[in-house]
């Protein structure tokens, strides 16, 4: 059975301790990286950098995003309301009688049902993008780090939480470095 | 490949070794560097061998720095030609459609005409931002942003038409899905209701596409703001006697659009998977949208509308149209800003004007093929529209002294979509900025006709004679149009002013120094 975490980390002034952040130098070395750290088996920890290095989901042992079916089935819910609203309308809300064809003509109903599936498609991709990654948030620990605002730039920052259990302050200290990361110190939450 | 280490380049850079601005060095074979015809070498996509930081700084320079004395004169003029254009809209409004030129026999005239003309430039944005994206053609990414803001601002500048060309303005809710006050409900088998919906669903998935592909570069803004709020206490304030800084303000303005995003990977996996998605519906989306539009015309029975190549046909018109728009805003822009030319090179150019080539070439088919059909369908209105309406000069009318009207704005029209863009078959001239400039410049006027040719001149001679009549617009006309490209220029120059006019992580992600393996 695993141990219980609940120690809390405080730095020599007594501010508890979010988690232990490294800075590397290149794409590549934050690749490595992060194949170490996921391999030493930490679960709470994330890579930072200016844009989505490639195939660094697979590199932090990531496991395949949900977005996708929360998209499709919202988007696919959103066409079946559409066309079911149209038919409703032409049928009982106000039926018109268009080239002699049956009131509940279904085929002249398919470009709005399309419009509206890609509606409810688009909001659902952003709003469970946001949704998924718990955004809006405006505050967070390493924005209060110098060092951490050119990861905006050009550079590339891997921070462990304290809040993992594998958290130790010598072992990740070691860890980061070791994987060539520098200028190793500790975020304060 | 070998790396510097980033603080080894910055030192270098402030020791004058490396410098921001730097010349480009001009190949008589390949141009800038990146025409290369050799298909196992890959052109660059960035030139000068910008790193990161470099990128970061070119493109929030644009934004954070003053821009050039030409932009305050070229946004006064295009707020002058706006603000007149705004006039005659509110003229219409409180005086009636009746001081447009158009009449009971033309009853669509150049209204219509400058609905379909914008609503067509918005595709090319469409197509770089979402179906280059799905082809993965990584070039796209220098000029995605920039192309996506004309997306929007053009389909603003459509949907003023519809809007206003309804006559009686206090009607307008009527195309909204929801019932009158005698329960009568609107015609969903209509495809004017239709457009609505392909309308303003484009519109608001282009904003949303455009509002998530800036979040990251907005963080970008935001994080450099408060870096130099932090460094210092002084800088620039917003006015003399308001001491509040202009850094502070960026830091709120851009640090709330971001969100608070700040590039973790766990978000840019779900990141990158919406965008993926976005890009997906956007690409049967802005086929949709000029299909239905198309269906407009196509639905009714008028000879020169009742065709069944129209949706494909105004497909290709639009991005036709949309992408010489594109050329004709980032060709100057390009000139006008700094270091632009790195990001967009003489590749991106060409590349597209090899589309409009394509494009192009597709147009003038349907040209051809609306002449074919007309003819080998037996139908005579429909050939005669096509002769006595579009083809025949006065010079050459037929015996019985019949000529078209309007063959003027017909043989305008393809000379500039047909005849012009075929210079683009040789290599000089698709290299040519110069030369892409001027085409695209005539591009955009034959697409104004292409729209007036099918509107107009098919209405102007319907079925009966009594329904024949001729359009002379009205200086209200005139100036509502020029007011439309005056809202147009005004909304992308404050764009360029003002958002991160290149998408910077996309950009920074296509260039070598991203590859995660060192072997690359």
């Amino acid at each position: 059975m695993a141990k219980a975490h609940n120690t809390i980390y405080k730095t020599s002034a007594g501010e508890v301790v979010y988690g232990m952040m490294a800075e590397f130098a290149t794409p590549a070395d934050t690749f490595h990286a992060a194949e170490k750290i996921r391999d030493s088996g930490y679960k709470k920890w994330d890579v930072y950098s200016p844009f989505m290095i490639h195939g660094i989901d697979e590199a932090m042992g990531l496991k395949n995003s949900r977005l996708p079916l929360a998209v499709g089935l919202i988007g696919l819910t959103g066409a079946a309301v559409g066309f079911g609203f149209q038919y409703w309308v032409a049928t009982r809300g106000f039926g018109t009688v268009v080239q002699g064809k049956p009131l509940g003509a279904w085929q002249a109903f398919i470009p709005v049902t399309f419009e509206i599936g890609v509606l409810f498609t688009a909001f659902t991709a952003l709003l469970a993008m946001l949704a998924f990654n718990l955004l809006p948030m405006w505050y967070h620990p390493l924005m209060k780090k110098e060092r951490f605002l050119r990861v905006s730039d050009d550079r590339f920052v891997i921070c462990i939480e304290s809040r993992d259990p594998n958290f130790d302050s010598k072992k990740t200290w070691s860890l980061l470095e070791g994987a060539k990361g520098y200028n190793v110190q500790l975020v304060e939450e | 490949m070998s790396v510097i280490h980033p603080d080894e380049l910055n030192a270098k850079r402030l020791t004058g070794v490396l410098g921001l601005d730097r010349p480009q060095a001009i190949d008589a074979r390949t141009g800038d560097g990146t025409l290369i015809d050799d298909p196992a070498k890959r052109a660059p996509l960035v030139l000068n061998g910008r790193s990161f930081h470099d990128i970061t700084n070119i493109v929030c320079g644009y934004v954070e720095e003053k821009p050039g004395g030409w932009w305050l004169v070229a946004l006064g003029l295009a707020a002058m030609l706006a603000g007149i254009g705004t006039l005659m809209i509110v003229y219409l409004l409180v005086t009636g459609v009746g001081v447009w030129g158009l009449n009971n026999r033309v009853d669509w005239a150049w209204d219509i005409t400058n609905f379909v003309f914008w609503i067509g430039i918005g595709h090319a944005g469409t197509l770089i931002s979402a179906i280059l994206c799905i082809l993965k053609q990584k070039w796209r990414t220098s000029i995605n942003r920039a192309a996506e803001a004309m997306t929007i601002f053009a389909v603003i500048c459509a949907g003023t038409f519809p809007g206003i060309h309804v006559g009686r303005i206090w009607f307008i809710w009527m195309v909204f899905p929801i019932p009158n006050s005698n329960g009568i409900w609107p015609n969903f088998k209509s495809p004017l209701l239709w457009d609505v919906f392909a309308v303003s669903t484009y519109f608001t998935v282009s904003l949303l596409f455009w509002y998530m592909g800036m979040i990251p570069d907005m963080a970008t803004l935001r994080d450099r703001a408060v870096g130099r709020l932090r460094a210092s206490t002084s800088g620039p304030t917003v006015l003399p006697f308001l001491r509040l800084r202009v850094d502070q303000l960026r830091a709120w303005i851009y640090g709330f659009l971001a969100l608070g995003w700040r590039f973790s990977s766990r978000h840019w996996r779900e990141y990158e998977k919406a965008y993926l998605l976005l890009a997906g519906v956007s690409t049967p989306l802005v086929l949709s949208v000029h299909s239905i539009v198309s269906f407009d015309f196509a639905t009714s029975i008028l000879p020169g509308w009742h065709t069944t190549i129209f949706p494909p046909y105004f497909v290709a018109g639009a991005i036709f149209g949309g992408f010489a728009m594109v050329l004709l805003l980032m060709i100057p822009a390009r000139e006008l800003y700094p270091n632009m030319k790195d990001l967009i090179t003489l590749r991106h150019l060409e590349n597209m004007a090899k589309i409009l080539l394509v494009t192009g070439s597709m147009v003038g088919f349907s040209y051809a093929m609306e002449f074919f059909i007309a003819w080998y369908s037996g139908n005579r209105y429909e050939a005669d529209v096509f002769v006595f309406n579009r083809l025949v000069p006065p010079f050459l009318a037929g015996p019985d002294g019949r000529y078209a009207p309007y063959w003027w704005a017909y043989w305008t029209m393809i000379f500039c979509n047909v005849v012009s863009p075929q210079v683009f078959w040789f290599r000089g001239c698709r290299v040519s900025p110069l030369w892409i400039f001027v085409v695209s410049c005539f591009i955009t006027v034959g697409m104004w006709f292409e729209r007036f040719v099918i509107i107009v001149t098919s209405l102007h001679r319907a079925f009966l004679p009594g329904q024949w009549g001729m359009f002379y617009p009205t200086p209200v006309d005139i100036l509502t149009f020029v007011g439309t490209c005056g809202i147009f220029l005004f909304l992308f120059l404050l764009f360029l002013k003002f958002l991160p006019a290149f998408a910077m992580s996309e950009i920074k992600n296509v260039t070598p120094a991203a590859s995660p393996h060192e072997d690359h």
